[in-house]
């Protein structure tokens, strides 16, 4: 075993409290030098707090920080950098008017005086770019570089500093699948050259894939680190979420009714006033799952926002079972019967501060049975949330808390159970598992299915590729509001997907 | 009175009348540049206005004024710091606050000042030579004072640190994404305070030229709305001191327009158009979509906790 030289990071029982939750639970974390290693954990487990504590983010309330055999203080993002650690966060900390050499040097003392030499600073990140294989444009802002590029800013924000050690939060979340192996390139590369890398991830395949050793957090606590030459993935499954997993989603064969939805020619602007939405055409039957795959920020967010009323369109027409529903308001959507699982469940998908009966009834209180004239039916309310709360499955202390105390997966089921209570002819739904525990996807995933049986259509909207494989009967691809194909997923090949989400039209025949 | 008279003393005037205008807007961009939106600017105005009154009057010395103007403004403006980026408290709602207080302070202890006779002012310089030139001569040249040179050389200054430095990328950095900001180790609280310091001295710059060398009297509420039109010369500028120049002085000139064009028109609805203005340009740009389009901090108007998305 190495002696405690070996170590670049050692945390000892870290304790960080938020209101009501215990973060970090005495968490253990020992990471040696120049290896990657992998904090693998569910939504929720603590592996963002902990990092944060790292960085300097957060200050913990309990536990201690030993860099290189010395105890440290890491009181904010500044003395974290200066112990040369870097962090790459899930939403990148990048300013999106500004170009990338300007973001690069951000809070440097580059130059000479107030004013800046852009000439040695650009020769730096230059060399850099070069050793390491990270080509990107330094004059170009960052808001008109691709998710995959600003990545790449990223990082090399983190090497201009020449920091040691590198936390990398779900870095994959946002890439393609050719770009998530580059990414593993360039990660080893990085480590062969002497940094520690931390890698955040929910994913077990990438663990296997990237990491020398892992460390497996739950509900807050350190469950056990591994060399990954000697696990394998259902044990460290096992491990991350502390019973057997058994991933028996049943799929029966699909049952294509008439066309429900039809959208043609559909073009929208984003909130900033371009265009995200370029022309996008596609149909969807009954009693078939449509699966939206892409890059995020390719105008999934703005075609479900116009399906729903949300968005107007600037061009284009859309039509539910015929009827033409283009521009209308949510109210006359909401009542042609279609269903929407918002992307931001808490902002978008409940008023927080509501009991579970009342967020229950929101679509349908001004209706019998559960008003009459300005009088809300008590009776019939409670009624309605015993039976959601008996098919759905939520747990709850009682009918009458506020639905934000929930925990995200119950939030989810209320917001599910609402939607599909009426038994909707189409669910827009986005990003329906995202954030929630393997437990509470895998019944939100067989609730969707159920929906698909009863003959519902479904346009899923989704970040998660493995999920719109499951899922889908059809799978569509967008890039840059832009429809670059629409396959059938039965035997569709991830990699041909991936060139798509990056921009390649499809060369397969069109569904 | 012939065309090219009557031309030269309205854009002579707007010169004059623009440049308060033009130095509280150029205080208010950088605060707005940092993400704190400060609708204080009334309230910073008359209390610079009210103390370079006070001090010019016991000192003799209207340079003294205007300093002593400026101080205060620049301190005035600490409280809406201290609420907004320390407390983090509702902007708006301090802003306002600020505004209110400003008013009232300098009309409770202005009460024994009014049509008092100042000992001096700041006198109106002619450069020989230059104020020959024919049309723009007289215009640039000729009775103006020397704050109003000093205000317009303030913009290309001001362009040049928000857009050149490294002050100016770090205090955008702040107003856009805080986040990213701290995360570098830059210190937002420090950069928003120190802006809405710029802004508060500079408020308080352009009250004491009011009082002082504009029109050297005080009266109680003499700013007149001049606060609110700052605001939204600031959108109007799209937070730029070069537009913000152009905006400070077209609206002086329209303003006096309005007032030659008195013999026409009511006065009542001429005296009614500056807030017309402020109120069109707000309503215009305070639906949120179209301040992001207009390039908009991004953090305007947010408070800044680290750890919280």
């Amino acid at each position: 075993m190495d002696n405690s030289k070996g170590y670049a990071i050692e945390l000892h029982g870290i304790v960080k409290r938020f209101p009501g939750v215990v973060a970090n639970d005495g968490i253990d974390l020992k990471v040696r030098r120049g290896e990657i290693h992998c904090l693998l954990g569910e939504n929720g487990a603590g592996k963002t707090t902990l990092m944060r504590v790292l960085y300097g983010l957060y200050r913990p309330e309990e536990g201690e920080i030993i860099l290189n055999g010395q105890s440290v203080h890491m009181t904010s993002p500044r003395a974290a950098l200066n112990h040369h650690i870097g962090m790459v966060h899930q939403h990148f900390r990048l300013v999106p008017t500004l170009s990338v050499e300007e973001n690069i040097i951000l809070g440097l003392d580059e130059g000479t005086g107030p004013l800046m030499n852009f000439r040695k600073t650009r020769e730096k990140i230059s060399a850099i770019a070069d050793e390491y294989g990270l080509p990107v444009d330094l004059q170009a802002k960052i808001w008109q570089l691709a998710v995959g590029q600003q990545q790449r800013v990223e990082i090399l924000k983190a090497l201009y500093r020449e920091v040691d050690i590198l936390i990398m939060d779900e870095p994959t979340s946002v890439l393609t699948p050719q770009e998530v192996d580059q990414l593993f390139t360039t990660l080893r590369t990085l480590v062969d050259d002497g940094l520690t890398i931390i890698f955040i991830t929910h994913k077990l395949d990438e663990v296997m894939k990237v990491s020398d050793r892992v460390t497996v957090l739950r509900q807050g606590k350190h469950v056990a680190t591994l060399s990954t030459a000697e696990t394998d993935k259902p044990t460290l499954a096992k491990l991350m979420v502390g019973r057997e997993v058994v991933f028996r989603l049943k799929k029966s064969p699909i049952k294509r009714r008439e066309k429900f939805l039809e959208v043609n020619d559909l073009y929208a602007l984003n909130d900033r006033g371009l265009l995200a939405l370029r022309g996008v055409s596609f149909e969807l039957f009954g009693g078939e799952i449509l699966g939206v795959a892409g890059v995020s920020g390719n105008g999934q967010h703005e075609l479900a926002e116009v399906l729903t009323g949300l968005r107007k369109s600037a061009k284009g027409r859309v039509f539910l079972r015929k009827k033409e529903i283009t521009n209308c308001s949510t109210r006359e959507i909401n009542d042609l019967k279609v269903a929407h699982i918002p992307a931001e469940r808490i902002r978008m998908g409940i008023v927080p501060s509501l009991s579970i009966c009342e967020n229950l009834i929101l679509k349908k209180y001004r209706h019998s049975p559960f008003s009459h004239g300005e009088f809300l039916d008590n009776k019939e309310i409670e009624e309605n949330t015993r039976r959601a709360i008996l098919d759905y499955k939520i747990v709850a202390p009682s009918y009458e808390i506020p639905v934000k105390l929930l925990s995200g997966g119950n939030i989810q089921k209320v917001v599910l159970a609402r939607e599909l209570s009426e038994d909707p002819i189409l669910i827009i739904a986005v990003h329906p598992t995202y954030g929630l525990d393997i437990g509470a996807t895998e019944q939100v995933r067989q609730i969707l299915l159920a929906q698909r049986e009863r003959g519902a259509a479904t346009l899923l909207i989704s970040e998660d590729l493995e999920e719109i494989m499951t899922l889908s009967d059809r799978i569509m691809v967008l890039f840059n509001g832009e429809v670059m194909g629409i396959l059938d997923a039965e035997g569709a090949n991830i990699e041909e997907i991936g060139l798509m989400m990056a921009g390649t039209r499809y060369r397969g025949e069109e569904l | 009175m012939g065309w090219e008279t009557w031309i030269i003393t309205t854009l002579s005037r707007s010169l004059a009348y623009g440049t308060p205008l033009l130095l509280g807007t150029l205080g208010e961009i950088y605060a707005e540049r940092s993400g704190v939106l400060n609708l204080g600017v009334e309230g910073m105005m008359i209390m610079g206005a009210y103390s370079a009154f006070t001090t010019t009057y016991i000192t003799g010395n209207p340079w003294k004024g205007i300093l002593v103007g400026a101080i205060v403004g620049g301190v005035f403006s600490l409280v809406h710091a201290f609420a907004s980026v320390t407390l983090k408290a509702n902007q708006v709602v301090s802003g306002l606050s600020l505004t209110m207080l400003g008013l009232g302070l300098s009309g409770m202890f202005g009460r024994g000042w009014e049509g008092k006779p100042l000992p001096a002012t700041i006198s109106k310089i002619t450069i020989s030579g230059l104020s020959k030139i024919p049309l723009l001569g007289p215009i640039f040249f000729e009775g103006q004072n020397l704050i109003v040179y000093m205000t317009i050389l303030l913009v290309p200054l001001l362009w040049y640190i928000l857009y050149r430095t490294r002050i100016g990328i770090t205090i955008r950095s702040v107003g856009e994404s805080p986040a990213t900001a701290d995360s570098l180790g830059i210190n937002v609280a420090r950069v928003r305070y120190v802006c809405v310091f710029i802004g508060g001295i500079l408020a308080g710059l352009s009250g004491g030229y009011l009082s002082v060398a504009y029109r050297p009297a005080w009266t109680e509420g003499m700013t007149a709305g001049m606060g609110w039109i700052v605001i939204a010369l600031t959108i109007f500028a799209f937070w730029n001191p070069v537009y913000g120049m152009l905006g400070a002085y077209l609206f002086a000139a329209l303003y006096h327009l309005a007032f030659r064009m008195q013999i026409w028109v009511s006065p009542e609805l001429l005296k009614a158009m500056p807030y017309a203005f402020a109120i069109l340009v707000l309503i215009f740009v305070s639906r949120g979509t179209l301040q992001k389009r207009m390039g908009a901090p991004a953090a305007l108007g947010l408070p800044y906790t680290r750890g919280e998305e």
